[in-house]
């Protein structure tokens, strides 16, 4: 691991953020270039995104998705955004419509604007400058994703507020709530990565990671941020500014045309961002997977790039499965879980490993199989306490309702399905029975009784 | 020169650029605040005005500083102002009503000598104070971010701590003064649902949704009231303000006489739409 040196006075930078030496040389056609390029990357992936969810969805829910427009329907998502381009716009007669236009461009820039830092690679050579892929890296480069995130929770409230309606204000209201609770427990998750790097510069803590992987070093954090990371950008199961069932739409009910898909731009970009700050922090990065980095030639040049991408792609997958599997959460239960679980874990585990840390640094030990090994028994220990809590909770719930022997389909004095283990009686019911059909003498019919089985 | 010091390097072009663009952001949005009428207005100029702070910070070789505030302030403290707003309502503006006599000319007065003594201080301030830079006290322990560790937690340990337990004293004394002590335990989810069923049981209250206007109706118009599934009209399905105004849609005789022959035994009948008008 990457030991802490010790800090020399006078020394501008400290040996933890030697990569920070790489930026601020580019010449100015550098600077626009790469600012282009991850402008058209973002888009390019935010449309693939949208087909891959659509896709994928289809075929874990037994259908096969969108597939009549370019090969394999690759192009369905950049045709629904030309129709949404040229649909009529509709401003709502009790909208305001400076806040209301305003609202999706406060949504749209901070997704674009967390990408700066964001280290696609090592330096490689572009038209003979040596630069580094990424657009600029200061000291607190994860500090300022998390402070690009809080301004774009803006036009999430404000759409809410602007539009002039119930479900916009209760959808903005709760995914505000929600993102700000989120992104405490987020903000805990890095703390011990920040502790282990000691750099809060995204590619010197990708450079910390040469050996081993944060998200193994401090495996609780990563699975927090995991966690955290879906109610951050209203995900489901964690869906419920945006839950269909009650809110309609969310805080972008009233919202139409362009500034509808600027919305639904925001939301997918900051799913590829939440992967790719998850992949920076936690899974080393552009650095190649074990196996393939036994090959020297992995973690140097352009290829970076395809780990790079291929990590925050399994993310997105997972993303979708989580979608396809998942049930929505409760408010309360949510809430619950960010504030009573996810929060005070973070807390206990970056007092554990404050402690390591100083014990280690006491002792001259090198601080990681022990947190190696204290992750991995936190983890196991909440598991085990949270999986606990639910089958206490089950045996109490059959201890208290003790399900009678003989199932009455009237029971409570309204008609009620049959529970486990009751036998369900099947009912008597009137079948019409087409006799004509088989003696020809056509149109006559028999009213027959029978017993129907099945439910 | 590392990222930092491009940024803030003092007499580099592009500091300039951005202090002028910054400052005068930040006075837009200052008075932007005071001359809303609607107070999410007047928090998003603050907002505006943070945020420019912010940038001017990291140009001042605080990147830190700079950060931090947009994270509590712009992210946190003026978001749960937008939420109380949102919450109180949505068109409440203030009153230009004086409430107080001679509020306003004492105002006044005291604005006036208040910017006669920041324009004083400031001018005074102009000349003989050195450019101002953090080099010295940024490079002493590493770097901005090593500085301000290094001083929170050493010189400042005591003022730093005593400010998170005020912080954490309010959070609680919130909780106390909003906090209610309940006389009977919360209804779950699935006594309501019970309860729910009881009722239905007792008074025949639907305990489900209402089918939408127009459901097994002839049309699927907002004005057409559903038919339950034995045929009955279903009048509470037709939007309340449509029933204040009287709009709601006769039911279509034709789908009657259907639903009757249906109930009777017989065959799927046609109504011609001529027969149906007869009927009507």
């Amino acid at each position: 691991m990457n030991e802490q040196a010790p800090v020399t006075a006078g020394s501008p930078i400290t040996s933890n953020e030697q990569t920070l030496l790489w930026f601020g040389l580019d010449p100015v056609w550098l600077i626009i270039l790469k600012v282009i390029g991850i402008f058209v990357i973002l888009v390019v992936v935010v449309l693939f995104t949208i087909w891959f969810e659509r896709r994928v969805v289809a075929r874990m829910q037994q259908r096969i998705g969108p597939n009549r427009t370019g090969p394999f329907g690759l192009l369905q998502s950049l045709m629904d955004g030309m129709k949404l381009a040229f649909k009529e716009e509709i401003f709502p007669t009790a909208a305001d419509k400076a806040v209301f236009i305003l609202a999706p461009i406060l949504s749209v820039v901070p997704a674009y604007l967390a990408w700066a830092v964001i280290p696609f690679g090592p330096e490689v050579s572009i038209f003979g400058h040596t630069t580094p892929l990424q657009l600029t890296d200061f000291p607190v480069a994860v500090l300022y994703i998390l402070a690009i995130a809080s301004i774009g929770i803006y036009g999430v409230v404000l759409s809410g507020w602007a539009s002039g309606s119930t479900y916009p204000l209760l959808g903005g209201l709760r995914s505000s709530a929600q993102m700000i609770s989120y992104e405490i427990a987020m903000g805990l998750s890095f703390v011990a990565v920040f502790l282990f790097a000691g750099t809060m510069s995204t590619s010197s803590i990708v450079n910390g990671q040469t050996d081993l992987w944060f998200g193994l070093l401090v495996l609780p954090s990563f699975l927090i941020y995991a966690t955290a990371m879906v109610g951050e950008t209203n995900r489901a199961p964690f869906d419920l500014p945006e839950a269909e069932s009650e809110l309609v739409g969310g805080f972008h009910t009233e919202y139409s045309t362009m500034k509808f898909a600027l919305f639904f731009l925001a939301e997918y970009i900051n799913m590829v961002t939440v992967s790719a700050v998850a992949v920076t922090l936690f899974l080393g990065g552009w650095r190649a997977p074990w196996p393939i980095s036994i090959w020297s030639g992995a973690n140097e040049g352009w290829y970076p790039m395809i780990w790079f991408f291929l990590k925050v792609f399994i993310f997105i997958f997972i993303f979708i499965w989580l979608r396809g599997t998942l049930p929505r959460f409760r408010y309360d239960q949510f809430m619950r879980f960010g504030w009573k679980v996810l929060i005070p874990i973070s807390v206990l585990w970056i007092l554990i490993i404050a402690i390591i840390r100083g014990v280690s640094q006491e002792q001259g030990l090198t601080p990681t199989p022990l947190s190696i090994t204290a992750g991995i028994i936190l983890t196991v220990a909440v598991l085990w306490i949270l999986g606990a809590n639910v089958k206490k909770r089950r045996a109490k719930n059959l201890a208290e309702n003790v399900i009678p022997e003989k199932f009455k389909p009237n029971r409570g004095g309204f008609p009620v399905p049959p529970l486990p283990g009751q036998e369900y009686r099947p009912a008597r019911r009137t079948v019409v029975a087409d006799v004509g059909a088989t003696t020809g003498d056509g149109g006559s019919k028999t009213i027959s009784s029978e017993e129907v089985h099945g439910g | 020169m590392s990222a930092t010091s491009l940024l803030a390097s003092g007499t580099d072009v592009g500091a300039e650029i951005v202090f002028w663009v910054c400052a005068t952001l930040c006075v837009i949005g200052a008075l932007g605040m005071l001359l809303s009428r609607k107070p999410v207005h007047s928090a998003l100029f603050v907002a505006l005005t943070m945020i420019n702070l912010a940038i001017l910070y990291v140009a001042l070789q605080a990147p830190f500083l700079g950060m931090v505030q947009i994270i509590v302030y712009t992210g946190a403290v003026m978001m749960l102002f937008v939420f109380v707003m949102m919450i109180v309502g949505v068109d409440a503006s203030d009153s230009l009503i004086e409430t107080i006599r001679g509020q306003r000319w004492a105002a006044i007065i005291l604005v006036l000598a208040f910017a006669g003594l920041l324009i004083g201080a400031i001018v005074n301030g102009l000349s003989g104070v050195p450019e101002p830079s953090l080099e010295a006290a940024n490079s002493q322990y590493g770097g901005n971010l090593q500085g301000i560790a290094k001083i929170i937690f050493t010189d400042y340990i005591v003022a730093f701590e005593v400010t998170s337990a005020l912080l954490i004293i309010a959070a609680l004394g919130a909780m106390l003064l909003a906090h209610r002590e309940r006389h009977t335990p919360k209804p779950t989810q699935e006594q309501r649902s019970i309860a729910r069923f009881a009722r239905y049981a007792a008074t025949g209250e639907l305990p489900g949704n209402l089918p939408p206007a127009g459901t097994y109706a002839r049309h699927n118009a907002i004005d057409t009231p559903a038919l339950a599934p034995d045929g009955s009209v279903v009048p509470e399905s037709v939007p309340g303000p449509l029933q204040e105004r009287g709009n709601v849609r006769p039911v279509d005789v034709a789908a009657e006489v259907e639903v009757d022959e249906i109930s009777e035994g017989h065959t799927v009948v046609t109504v011609d739409d001529d027969e149906a008008g007869e009927q009507r």
